[in-house]
């Protein structure tokens, strides 16, 4: 396994090659800057499938493992704090890798449309899809939280520059949450360092459980301090997943931000959310967790509900999407809540299942608004006998986003909500309802802009390119894999999530 | 105890020496030049002296302390660091006004250089002195030297205003100082930090407590208008604003430091020992915090408003002091180190900066924000580089300015001072805003002209030092950190082996 060490940061840094080439490619080189761009998400692609199919589902703990002591800050009456350069997959991040690396690359051919500026555009993308795998695979949290900043300042510029009318409105109040929320990470990072010495999370795991397995603890000084750090994780990835009442700027950046960027901020940003909790709430906090798991579940239930109830009453396409996201991320909420082993491997299978649908949703909008100039689902009516490819994709993504059994979204409700009823049956019964009016709104939007009366202005449209339809097909592959066969998710998660569930005693 | 000059280790001295002669070169160069000769060498030759005392002081750098002049100066760990950021920043000033792009409409070209000079002189005593009088001898050069400079465009108004501003209310800070080191002296019969530090316990505690108090606090109003700290902040954005910018960075980085090095060793190695009476943890620190926490809030509040880029760094600053005080406020672990560190970064993000806005300033030929508009458009390789130093400044990762605040706040939550902590990370979320105003300048508004922005080449060095510097420090803190880490600090607040007579 020596060979592989070093594949995490391999995968992690793989877009740094096609940057090096977009640099020397001048500006105008539109075609050129395409062609690179694309191709520079191929690198990380596979490398991300070798480690994949190099990943050890049964082994126990962290593979590929890489540590290198970076900086060492000294300090005097101890010998200082050291940092460490450390990356390395288990079976929570090696999906989410997966499924980064494949949205990045969808994403870059759903870049197509842009017209301008596309040198600094892929230079960015590219940047921002090294922050997110970097996210992913650093197992320091310093580490982490470099790779998190360097996301959110990709981010904001992707947003800034190449969004719509509102963009940077956008831009601002995507920096501004998502500045809070890392500021609080940072706060609680810093603390555990004091509390436990290490910023290393293998080491951070040994010590928590070491402290937590003396419940005297509780008496003790360092209560407060440690609540205050759960509290502040809790909040800085809530911020992110976006759980109620921290959603705003996420609808924001929906409607505005460019549709490939939407694909990833939607497919992977938000899933860092997701990942954070999992990772530094759960995984390190159990006896916190099982305290805060009520609030948990009912953060997701109004997440559902609030997000499904708008969903339905929106008229533009992408802010249906928008809403169905905050929606669809509380059901992650509940899979964590659960505090089971069904219901966290609901929780993943979510994030990583709504990774792939919004992308393609968002492709499709991306494609229809090139075409037809508009997301307002009203004015969209009678698309399907214009461009029946397109409509038959889109009603397709429908289905997967309300969950129809056999496609990706359904294993992962179904497993959260599972998870959810043996602790929570009233909450999740409530929630279920979530499910319905899923249905309800998806496809009242899906219907309402591919049927109804045919518009005149359609006649000259185009269908689908093959440009287009390739990542979409893709796309609804891998939903529809996911969905009949589950396992191909399942099995390499399921080492690292019965550890976990363990040191949670659920 | 009396020893005669010739037996005076003057070596130690060399740094200020060569600036002291080079100055006085200067001086007498630009009388004997006739008028009409170019003066454009004497800055070289101004840079040549810096960088030689900067060399000297690097080369000698972790050497142990040594005592001159009746213990009135003293070359020590802190000295030394102090003396090389301050250096660094004022050879990287020095070359961005040698260009002959960048005069700025400065007529008097060998009075400038001198001045800065004796500005840089002035800094370098402060930074190496352990007496009172020294310490004010060092301040007031320093001083008097920058509101010339401030006003050195005679035909400006604006630069009139800020010489105007600056002379007076610069004055009234010194005032404050003296007559707080007065108290000093009157409670303890001397001006030496070292016998003060033994001696004001005594004072304290045999019922001139309050008087004791009064000497700090009258010093700290001074202090405090010396770093730009709110509330004593008010000359700042006027002073920015109407001096040349290599003034204006000259101001921003040398002088700030140079007046940190004063607060950190009057405040640390005066009042040390009252640390055992519980004052400083129930007086001293909420004090000094207060006044970090006022200029976190005001300075980063403010600063959203500005329209101007040099008032709005001059708020930045403000906001950047009450960071820096916070580990000596806090009495951190790692006080000299974070405040160091964090001064070096803040010297190469604020000079690389500044370096940046005098081509912009002089191409546009105004200095609001709009200025900056479509920077990228015009030169990609500018507004990339000016990009990573303004992340810097706000504290984002990988650049020195996020691990310099990282640092600063690992020492306010190891005090468990959490409510500045608190401030600190608030403040610098706000402070994103402005920040990344020049960025929304830069890459998202359209560009007035096409024409790439004209950077001399000496200019182009600074930039260039600046944005290494800042990635470097960045990715690789363990560089100056290990620097630091090897210095016996504890040297600086100690007293020598042979304490001076009164």
């Amino acid at each position: 396994m020596t060979v592989w060490n070093g594949l995490p940061t391999w995968v992690t840094f793989s877009p740094l090659l096609g940057m090096l080439v977009l640099l020397f490619i001048p500006r105008q080189q539109n075609r050129w800057l395409k062609w690179v761009g694309m191709a520079g998400t191929v690198p990380p692609l596979i490398l991300a499938l070798i480690m994949f199919a190099k990943f050890d589902p049964q082994a126990r703990g962290v593979q590929f493992a890489q540590n290198v002591s970076w900086i060492h800050i000294p300090l005097p009456q101890s010998s200082g704090w050291k940092l460490s350069y450390a990356m390395g997959a288990d079976g929570l991040s090696i999906s989410l890798v997966v499924m980064t690396t494949i949205i990045a690359a969808l994403a870059a051919v759903g870049s197509m449309y842009l017209k301008e500026r596309l040198k600094s555009y892929f230079l960015l993308f590219l940047l921002l899809e090294i922050g997110m795998l970097g996210v992913f695979l650093a197992r320091d949290l310093f580490l982490f939280f470099l790779f998190f900043e360097v996301t959110l300042v990709a981010t904001f510029f992707l947003v800034g520059i190449w969004g719509y009318m509102e963009r940077e409105r956008a831009a601002n109040q995507f920096l501004l949450y998502n500045g809070l929320g890392s500021a609080l990470m940072l706060l609680a990072f810093i603390s555990l360092m004091f509390v436990f010495g290490t910023l290393n999370l293998d080491q951070l795991q040994v010590r928590t459980s070491q402290l937590f397995a003396h419940p005297e603890w509780m008496q003790g000084p360092v209560k407060p301090v440690i609540w205050g750090i759960f509290l502040c994780i809790l909040v800085a990835f809530g911020i992110k997943l976006p759980a109620f009442p921290f959603h705003t700027w996420m609808l924001r950046v929906h409607v505005e931000a460019p549709p490939a960027v939407v694909m990833i901020h939607s497919g992977v940003l938000l899933k860092m959310g997701a990942y954070g909790l999992i990772r530094f709430g759960v995984d390190l906090f159990p006896p916190l967790v099982h305290q805060m798991a009520t609030c948990l579940a009912a953060l997701g239930l109004v997440n559902i509900l609030y997000g499904a109830a708008l969903a339905f009453v929106q008229r533009d396409l992408k802010r249906v999407l928008a809403y169905s996201s905050v929606s669809h991320m509380g059901i992650i909420l509940f899979g964590i809540a659960a505090l089971n082993f069904t219901g966290l491997q609901g929780a993943v299978f979510q994030a990583v299942s709504h990774g792939f649908i919004s992308a393609l949703m968002f492709l499709i909008v991306a494609a229809l608004y090139e075409r037809t100039g508009t997301t307002m689902i009203d004015e969209m009516s009678g698309l399907a006998k214009a461009m029946p490819v397109l409509s038959g994709v889109l009603l397709a993504g429908g289905l997967a986003l309300l969950g129809l059994p056999g496609m990706s979204g359904f294993v992962s409700e179904f497993l959260a909500f599972l998870g959810m009823f043996k602790p929570y049956p009233v909450i999740a019964g409530i929630g279920a309802l979530g499910l319905i009016l899923a249905a309800v709104y998806t496809l009242r939007a899906v219907m309402a802009a591919t049927f109804g009366p045919f518009l005149d202005r359609w006649e000259r449209l185009t269908d689908s390119k093959a440009v287009e339809t390739v990542p979409m097909l893709v796309l609804l592959g891998l939903i529809i894999a996911i969905g009949v066969y589950p396992q191909m998710l399942g099995e390499p998660m399921q080492t690292t999530l019965q550890m976990i569930v363990t040191r949670i005693g659920g | 105890m009396e020893k005669a000059l010739a037996h005076i280790d003057w070596s130690a001295m060399t740094p200020e020496l060569i600036l002291v002669t080079a100055a006085a070169l200067l001086i007498v160069l630009e009388l004997l030049l006739p008028d009409e000769a170019s003066r454009d060498w004497l800055g070289w030759l101004a840079l040549l002296a810096v960088v030689g005392a900067g060399t000297y002081v690097a080369v000698h750098f972790g050497a142990t302390a040594v005592d001159l002049l009746q213990g009135s100066y003293r070359t020590d760990p802190v000295a030394q660091s102090f003396k090389l950021v301050l250096l660094g920043g004022s050879a990287l000033i020095l070359l961005m006004s040698l260009s002959r792009e960048n005069r700025e409409g400065i007529r008097a070209r060998g009075e400038y250089y001198f001045l800065l000079l004796t500005a840089v002189l002035g800094a370098s005593m402060m930074t190496s002195s352990a007496d009172l009088v020294t310490l004010f001898v060092g301040l007031e050069l320093l001083s008097i030297s920058s509101y010339i400079l401030a006003g050195i465009r005679k035909q400006r108004t604006d630069s009139n205003e800020a010489a105007w501003k600056y002379v007076v209310l610069g004055g009234v800070s010194s005032a404050f100082i003296l007559y707080g080191m007065s108290f000093v002296y009157g409670l303890t019969g001397s001006t030496n930090l070292f016998v003060v530090q033994q001696r004001i316990v005594e004072a304290y505690q045999t019922g001139y407590a309050s008087f004791v108090l009064l000497s700090l606090f009258l010093m700290m109003l001074g202090f405090g208008f010396k770093i730009a700290a709110a509330p004593f902040h008010m000359w700042a954005p006027d002073v920015y604003q109407g001096s040349p910018t290599s003034v204006t960075a000259f101001l921003a980085v040398v002088s700030k430091t140079a007046a940190f090095a004063l607060v950190t060793r009057i405040v640390l190695v005066a009042y040390l020992q009252l640390i055992e009476l519980r004052v400083w943890e129930e007086i001293i620190t909420p004090l000094l915090l207060v006044i970090a926490g006022a200029s976190m809030i005001i300075g980063n509040a403010v600063a959203l408003r500005q329209t101007n880029v040099k008032r709005l760094m001059a708020y930045s600053g403000i906001a950047q002091a009450g960071y820096v005080l916070v580990p000596l406020a806090s009495l951190g672990m790692a006080l000299f180190e974070s405040t160091l560190y964090y001064l070096l970064a803040y010297s190469l993000m604020t000079v690389g900066v500044f370096a940046v806005i005098m081509a912009v300033e002089r191409d546009a030929e105004h200095g609001e924000l709009s200025a900056f508009a479509g920077l990228y458009r015009r030169s990609p390789l500018v507004a990339l580089t000016m990009t990573l130093m303004v992340l810097s400044l706000a504290g984002i990762p990988v650049t020195a300015g996020f691990f310099g605040k990282f640092y600063i706040l690992i020492n306010a939550i190891a005090t468990q001072h959490f409510w500045i902590a608190a401030v600190m990370v608030v403040t610098t979320v706000i402070s994103y805003f402005y920040y990344f105003e020049l960025i929304r300048q830069m890459y998202f508004r359209p560009a007035p002209k096409g024409n790439p922005l004209a950077i001399p080449i000496s200019t182009a060095i600074v930039i260039g030092i600046g944005v290494i510097g800042t990635v470097g420090l960045g990715l690789f803190p363990n560089a100056v950190l290990h620097a630091l880490g090897q210095l016996k600090w504890t040297e600086v607040l100690s007293i020598p082996q042979t304490p001076p007579g009164p």
